[in-house]
């Protein structure tokens, strides 16, 4: 059953409705074997609602999920055994200390290991002798993070792990998520920290309103989009206005302002050579922009449905 | 005032949450006092009864220290109201407690109040909503009791300090609770705390009741149950006793404020001790985790329980003699002569404390509900750990609990009662008469299970179910139910022992239905949603 696969995580069609919710709606997600895959998505799309169908928390009313070879729902304790999960908000026992629960949640899985362990504390500088209502956010954060990634585990599973982070310890947990990619860990991160996003991920699956909306590696994805120029140019900005796969031009004088789709860059410095280039600036697309397109077609979607609705 | 804004939202918050609660917790002390009244006034018709009564309860010292002296023994109210008195103070004692607790540190642990406290309440406004809601709680109790009385045929002016008098604890110890939720930072430390000032305050009054004239009867003034009694309710109503706890109110809730404004949010004057850096060798499964949450609550519950055991068992020798009036010797002989008598009394007692068990075992089961509602359960889940082990680990010690909790009351009961008659037959009589509690007592644990298995968001139907059972046992016989309809009630099944016959055949079923609830609950919770919130 729990043959060693080249896909940590298959999903394909999968559905989730919580009442007249539709959480998820037909989400597929593939995530390789020894891979940091990003998961992204606006608030409420489902990520948390995909990761706990995965843990077999949640059943999904249908669509295919595979899991380390095995079924989330049906082997789901033999699973877990390979695996760590890290929750969004880490909620700890008031009475028991930080470390305790470190070693409580690792004997609950495969076991831990003591001296990655106590490096991990030290790097995280985290106290583990106070009590669990005595931390603040983020070092609760910081014992979910610990008891992960010292539990010998095949795979973690990471739902918004660094909220609550502060700039020193985000450093400190990109460096832990390379060193588990180097011992062959595969790493399913959702996250809205694109900064730790672009650092970490190998590749990134884009899901909206339960659905997938974009996967592959972050270059595969800048090639679809459009990357922003600006350039002073020799004479007339002649042509460039009907150039197909340019937008948003803006022109003053001999300067122009524009963004080009990525497909067609060719074509467009070629007509900009032609007209003859005193100085250029090209910008690729910032991941922000490359999500906020999709976050944003959220919006623009919901609101042509709406006019739509009402015109009709 | 600015630190006081947001009060009246908080309010209104905090009575749509409770609003249920707070009506069954209310309706419960109402119920029981008119229901208690009502069924002592036909039975103690003449002036001669009631005093031999009465002087016969004064007379006893283990009496005496659990529900306090009668200073009027020709009052028929102070004669029926002797064993809520201070007792039934106590519990509304409980309820104020609880209810401040609930509403400050429990809410500034789970950081809720850490929501609304960057909004727009004022940093004094958690405190003053959570006594406001429990003052008016305790008011509404108190005035509903009055009536109640009333309603059972009891004076109108001494009803009225009765209902006052209960409210006055607890508006007391709403204070106390005030204090002890600023001191430390968990909410079951600041309960504890306030419970244990309980404790002491009750014992302050037991000894000063005791003392007799020449000894320290001043100790009974260091108590706000003391107080309660002192207004002296159907024996000279001294209603300028009131005042007394009204300015301990003012006084610790002043302090209270001005602790809030010592203190930072979400910690507590006392600093938190530091615990192990790690996991000792039980704490490695569900099992290992389960007991340690509910131990500490278990050991409480045993000691409570070990007590009253040691009380009862202790006075039903005596019971014989607070009955000397015509009726009452009736009722004797229909019982069967004083060994029935005092066989009904420990009967009686013993089904009482059955129900108050339940309560224990509802308890240790929601706690699968408050583990999984607050998300500490989907950490758990996504280990090794099934679904199964982990929801019986905390079945398991309400099983298991409530067998040792009865257990070391009948124990208790059995070798106090064997000291007074000197028969040792007489411990294992008392003491199988407390283990036959147990079936019953786990059908509602089976229910609380089921529930939260089938039904998470209904998971009350426990405390539900046991509201239901109580009523019906304490009305069904007033408003003559058929029999069809009181054996619905698990505790109707249960044997009057000790001196009445033992059938084995009812508890067989009880635990059989028990065990099918649970099983019940455990294959809901295995097939379903987890967390549903
Ligand atoms: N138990 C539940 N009952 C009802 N609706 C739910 C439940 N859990 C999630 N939802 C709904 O399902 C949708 C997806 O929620 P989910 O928590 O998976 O989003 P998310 O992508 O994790 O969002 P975030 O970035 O805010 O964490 C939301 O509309 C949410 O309101
Ligand atoms: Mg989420």
């Amino acid at each position: 059953m729990n043959a060693p696969t080249d896909t940590a995580i298959s999903v394909s069609g999968l559905v989730k409705t919580f009442g007249n919710t539709r959480a998820l709606d037909g989400l597929d997600l593939t995530v390789n074997t020894g891979e940091v895959h990003g998961f992204l998505g606006p608030n409420g799309s489902g990520k948390t609602t995909t990761i706990r169908v995965l843990l077999g928390l949640l059943r999904s009313d249908s669509g295919a999920a595979r899991l380390l070879g095995g079924d989330p729902w049906r082997d789901a304790t033999t699973l877990h055994r390979r695996l760590a999960y890290v929750p969004g908000d880490v909620t700890l026992w008031p009475n028991l200390t930080g470390g305790e629960v470190i070693d409580m949640l690792g004997r609950m899985r495969a076991g831990l290991n003591k001296q990655r362990r106590n490096e991990l504390l030290e790097r995280f500088d985290l106290d583990p002798k106070k009590k669990g209502r005595a931390y603040s956010k983020g070092n609760k954060q910081k014992v979910g993070l610990v008891a992960a990634l010292a539990s010998d585990v095949e795979l973690l599973i990471l739902d918004e792990p660094t909220s609550g982070l502060d700039p020193l310890m985000e450093e400190v947990f990109q460096q832990c998520i390379n060193e588990e990619r180097r011992r062959g860990r595969t790493v399913l991160l959702s996250s809205h920290v694109l900064a730790e996003v672009e650092a970490l991920c190998d590749r990134v699956t884009i899901i909206r309103l339960g659905r997938t909306a974009e996967t592959g590696t972050l270059s595969e994805m800048r090639h679809l989009t459009r990357t922003s120029i600006a350039a002073d140019l020799a004479g007339e900005p002649n042509g460039l206005g009907t150039l197909a796969g340019i937008h948003n031009l803006e022109v003053e004088g001999t300067r122009v302002r524009f963004e080009a789709d990525t497909n067609q860059l060719d074509a467009v410095l070629r007509q900009l050579t032609s007209i003859g280039v005193r100085s250029l600036l090209s910008q690729p697309p910032t991941l922000e922009e490359l999500f906020l397109r999709h976050y944003q077609d959220d919006l623009r979607n919901g609101q042509k449905q709406v006019g739509a609705a009402v015109s009709s | 005032m600015s630190a006081l804004v947001g009060t009246g939202s908080l309010v209104r918050l905090a009575l749509r949450r409770d609003r249920l609660m707070l009506s069954v917790w209310i309706l419960i002390f109402v119920v029981t006092a008119a229901g208690s009244a009502g069924a002592t006034v036909g039975l103690y018709d003449t002036v001669e009864s009631r005093i031999q009564a009465s002087a016969a309860i004064n007379k006893t010292p283990s009496l005496v220290a659990l529900y306090g002296l009668i200073y009027d023994e020709s009052s028929l109210g102070a004669l029926s109201m002797i064993k809520l008195g201070a007792f039934g103070g106590a519990l509304v004692a409980v309820f104020s407690i609880l209810l401040v607790i609930r509403h400050t540190r429990a809410e500034e642990e789970a950081g809720r109040l850490e929501l609304v406290g960057s909004t727009v309440v004022g940093r004094h406004a958690p405190l003053a909503a959570a006594l406001a809601v429990t003052i008016a709680a305790n008011v509404l109790l108190g005035v509903l009791t009055a009536l109640g009385l009333i309603g059972s045929g009891l004076p109108v002016s001494g009803s009225v300090a009765f209902g006052l008098a209960w409210a006055s604890i607890g508006v007391a110890f709403a204070g106390v609770a005030a204090i002890a939720a600023q001191v430390t930072s968990s909410a079951r430390a600041a309960i504890g705390m306030a419970m244990a000032f309980l404790g002491v305050v009750y014992v302050l009054r037991a000894i000063g009741d005791t003392a007799g004239d020449s000894g320290p009867t001043w100790l009974r003034w260091l108590s706000p149950i003391g107080w309660g009694q002192q207004v002296r309710p159907f024996q000279g109503d001294r209603w300028w006793v009131l005042l007394i706890p009204v300015a301990f109110f003012v006084t610790t809730t002043a302090v209270a404020f001005v602790l809030v404004a010592q203190r930072d949010h979400a910690a507590g004057l006392l600093p938190d001790r530091p615990g192990p850096a790690e996991a000792g060798r039980s704490l490695s499964g569900p099992l290992g985790l389960a007991w340690r949450l509910q131990r500490g609550q278990l050991f409480g519950w045993m000691a409570g329980f070990v007590v009253l055991g040691l009380v009862f068992g202790n006075i039903a020798t005596n019971v014989g003699s607070f009955m000397e009036s015509p009726a009452a010797r009736e009722l004797i002989q229909k019982l069967g002569g004083v060994q029935g008598l005092t066989d009904a009394f420990m009967s009686t007692e013993l089904g009482m404390m059955g129900v108050i068990l339940s309560v224990y075992g509802i308890q240790v089961v929601l706690r699968l509900r408050s583990e999984e509602s607050e998300l500490r359960a989907e950490p758990v889940l996504a280990t090794g750990v099934g679904r199964i082990s982990w929801a019986w680990s905390h079945i398991v010690i309400a099983l298991l609990g409530t067998t040792a909790i009865i257990a070391a009351a009948g124990l208790a009961a059995g070798l106090s009662y064997a000291a007074q008659t000197g028969n040792a037959n007489d411990f294992g009589r008392v003491f199988v008469a407390a283990i036959v509690r147990l079936p019953a007592v786990w059908v509602l644990t089976g229910i609380a299970a089921a529930a939260f298995g089938l039904a998470p968001r209904a998971a009350v139907a426990g405390w539900a179910a046991l509201v239901a059972f109580l009523l019906l046992g304490e009305f069904g016989p007033l408003f003559e139910l058929p029999q069809s309809v009181m054996n619905l009630s698990p505790y109707a099944h249960v044997p009057r022992l000790p001196g009445g016959d033992f059938t084995a055949v009812p508890l067989v079923w009880l635990v059989l239905l028990a065990a099918a609830l649970t099983t019940a609950g455990l294959v809901g919770f295995r097939r379903r949603d987890v967390p549903i919130t």
